[in-house]
């Protein structure tokens, strides 16, 4: 007899529940564009934030809405973005392709440490102790901050303990820029070849003995560029991006290598003036 | 007999007990250093704006006259440690690792080097603000270390009230001896910046905080307070962090600072000893804060030394003055052992906040390797502000700064315990203090953003 109520009761609750949950389904179900979960299939998946929106989800609705173009999603292919805005029957949008820029060259082989940095092996902890122990304020602390942060794997460390991008895996996500204690990397477009890679804001010869690929504040490249592409500010070179900068004139007199011309086949260019920096051998710094 | 005092002696609960290695220079008076060919004074050598340079390259300046005016509520005035000449206004290396626009001042040689203005400052009859001015003007900030600027703490919001001075003679950290050579040979002056401060605050009383390794500075102080004045010196049990702000006041009052909030919202300002002997002697003749007593020491200097420094002196001359640095030297730092700031450059001048010079071997600074967790939970037993480092350093390692906030990491006085504690090595506090920075940046960032 108990085993028939409790059946009884608890197939009664059931069914009353289901019947609560069958209502509750029609009376409130939200219309959802189905486009959105087709678009969202199409993005990357990689929820990096580049575009500005939380994650892909987020993203999609939005073009969907028509409140962004596909060109902003970086990190999916080209075709990808097209065929996104085939789907939608919108404009690709801005497809320039952005990749992160280091402002500092200042490795292991040119530049010098003033003390030996000991403690947590992570840029921003060894930036807190007396700025890090190298020699350049301004530079590049080689302890891989940026490698162990970047979710693409677009960031590896030189010999010389220098960040090099890959730019064909960078995204532009922007997480590098972000966790850099000396603020070294930004976000330039691609197309961007002539680039200054250093942020010593100190002048004169004085520098080349913590770094000998510091800029010295010369302005020959500014003197060298045409027109007004160049112009010194606080001791560095700014280059107008707005203007044609598609020549190299202005790194060839440069006595350092401050200023290359990132060449997307040949990789990093330097000025003749620069050639003869005898840099030495390959040497990791020890990882005690 | 001792032992039976120092249990009953008052004290903070949790924290540890290092070894004081005070030794090399307890007995030592304070001897002055000679002045230095050219100094180096950053614009910034405080908690809050950088001070406005009032002097242009080439001015003849005097000792002691006023080259830079507080550019704020949270500023102070600088001056001139040296008779000389400005030689430039640029970018200088500063003990905190930034680049700090300084004022370089080449010493005249054939000066005598006395204070220009000799005075005794009339105080009696000043308005409090009148006097918390003239204190911000004379440049004065906490010279226990964190370089906070006195004035602000002696500025007593609307609506709170400040019933207790406590004096900060505690100096905890290990090897450092200069609050104590000054409460030693200058008592006289500790005692009448305790007046004024007084008079500023409106409190009915003081506590000069002591620990028991200096039993002659408790005797001393003891003995020489003055009969018009109501106040007592509290020797305390020796243990670290005792000098911290919120931990003496528990020591002292027992009553205990809530996690955001500051000793006045408990009615009591803290003051370091070392500071209002600078502020008694600024009124008694009227010098600026221009020099500070130094504690050179540790096992990597030939010949520990207390020293009265012109703020500004380069690290080198110091140095030399000691005799030099030990061949097997590894480390300089400014400040003690626990908390102190290690310097990659030996050029950087002394500024108002160095309490200490220490210098460290390779028998101290050893690398040892980190093990995971064990779960001993020592560092929650040692941490002064009952945090859970633990929690926070596997937080920490898993870059969780969210996380770590809803732990309460901001309330982190990074003091060292849990790192020095830790069998397993794990640089806790040095996560922490990673983490703090990050997220003050993001939330000033959210701040920009929303203004």
């Amino acid at each position: 007899m108990l085993i028939i109520i409790s059946i009884a009761a608890l197939g009664g609750l059931t069914l009353l529940l289901a019947t609560m949950l069958i209502v509750a389904n029609k009376k409130l179900h939200v219309e959802e564009d189905p486009r959105i979960d087709i678009v969202e299939d199409m993005l990357p998946h990689a929820n990096c934030g580049a575009c500005g929106f939380p994650g892909c989800r987020p993203f999609a609705e939005s073009l969907v809405n028509g409140g962004s173009l596909p060109g902003k999603c970086t990190v999916s292919s080209e075709e990808g973005r097209v065929e996104i805005a085939q789907f939608l029957g919108v404009d690709v949008g801005a497809a320039e392709k952005q990749v992160a820029r280091l402002a500092c060259a200042g490795g292991t082989n040119v530049a010098r440490n003033r003390a030996q940095y000991q403690g947590l092996q992570t840029c921003q902890a060894a930036s807190l102790v007396s700025g890090g122990g190298k020699d350049c304020f301004w530079g590049c602390l080689g302890l891989a901050d940026c490698e162990v942060v970047c979710d693409f794997d677009a960031i590896t460390m030189n010999g010389f303990s220098i960040p090099v991008v890959n730019e064909d895996k960078c995204t532009a996500c922007g997480d590098c820029v972000e966790v850099c204690p000396k603020d070294l990397f930004s976000i330039q477009p691609e197309s961007n070849r002539l680039w200054v890679a250093c942020k010593n804001l100190d002048a004169g010869d004085e520098i080349l003995e913590g770094c000998q690929v510091g800029c010295t504040a010369c302005a020959r490249c500014e003197m060298d560029a045409p027109g007004n592409l160049i112009t010194m500010k606080n001791n560095l070179p700014v280059i107008d991006y707005s203007q044609n900068h598609n020549t190299q004139v202005p790194i060839q007199r440069c006595p350092t290598g401050a200023i290359v011309w990132l060449d997307k086949k040949k990789g990093v260019i330097k000025g003749e003036k620069s050639k003869k920096i005898i840099r030495k051998g390959e040497r990791r710094i020890a990882t005690t | 007999m001792l032992s039976f005092l120092s249990k009953t002696l008052k004290t903070f609960r949790h924290g540890i007990h290092p070894g004081d290695y005070k030794d090399l220079t307890r007995d030592l008076d304070i001897a002055r250093l000679p002045f230095s060919d050219e100094l180096t004074i950053p614009l910034s050598q405080h908690l809050g704006a950088p001070s406005r340079c009032l002097v242009k390259v080439g001015d003849k300046v005097n000792r002691g006259q006023i080259i830079a005016e507080p550019a704020g509520f949270v500023s102070i005035g600088q001056h001139a440690p040296v008779t000389g000449t400005v030689k430039a206004i640029e970018m200088k290396h500063h003990p905190s690792g930034k680049m700090v626009e300084s004022v370089i001042i080449t010493k005249d040689p054939f000066s005598p080097q006395t204070f220009y203005n000799e005075h005794a400052m009339e105080w009696e009859n000043l308005s409090p603000d009148e006097l918390i001015s003239l204190i911000q003007h004379g440049g004065f900030v906490g010279l226990g270390g964190a370089a906070f600027p006195t004035h602000v703490k002696l500025k007593t919001p609307e609506g709170k009230n400040a019933r207790f001075l406590i004096v900060n003679g505690v100096e905890c950290e290990p090897y450092l001896t200069s609050d104590h050579r000054v409460m030693l040979e200058q008592s006289a002056d500790i005692f009448l910046g305790i007046r004024i401060l007084l008079k500023i605050l409106g409190a009915e009383k003081f506590y000069i905080g002591i620990e028991n390794n200096k039993p002659d500075a408790i005797a001393l102080l003891t003995k020489n307070i003055p009969s018009d004045m109501n106040g007592e010196v509290v020797a305390l049990q020796t243990k670290y962090p005792q000098g911290a702000e919120k931990m003496l006041i528990e020591a002292v009052l027992k009553r205990e600072v809530p996690s955001g909030k500051l000793p006045i919202d408990v009615e009591v300002v803290v003051q370091n000893s070392g500071t209002i002997a600078g502020i008694g002697m600024m009124f008694r003749f009227g010098q600026p804060l221009i020099e500070r007593v130094v504690t050179i020491t540790g096992p990597g200097i030939n010949n520990p030394a207390n020293l009265l420094i012109p703020i500004g002196t380069p690290l080198t001359d110091v140095l030399d003055y000691c005799g030099g640095l030990k061949e097997n030297t590894r480390q300089v730092l400014f400040g003690g052992p626990m908390m102190g700031a290690p310097q990659s450059d030996l050029d950087v001048p002394i500024l108002k906040g160095t309490s200490g010079i220490l210098c460290l071997t390779d028998e101290e600074v050893t690398i040892k390797e980190e093990f995971p967790c064990i779960r001993c939970l020592r560092c929650v037993d040692a941490c002064p502000v009952y945090l859970n480092p633990s929690r926070l350093g596997a937080l920490a390692k898993t870059r969780d700064y969210e996380g770590m906030l809803e732990y309460h990491v901001m309330d982190c006085v990074e003091c060292g315990s849990c790192s020095y504690v830790c069998p397993s090595n794990i640089p806790l506090v040095q996560r922490f203090r990673v983490s703090k920075a990050l997220l003050r940046e993001k939330q000033a960032k959210a701040v920009k953003k929303s203004a």
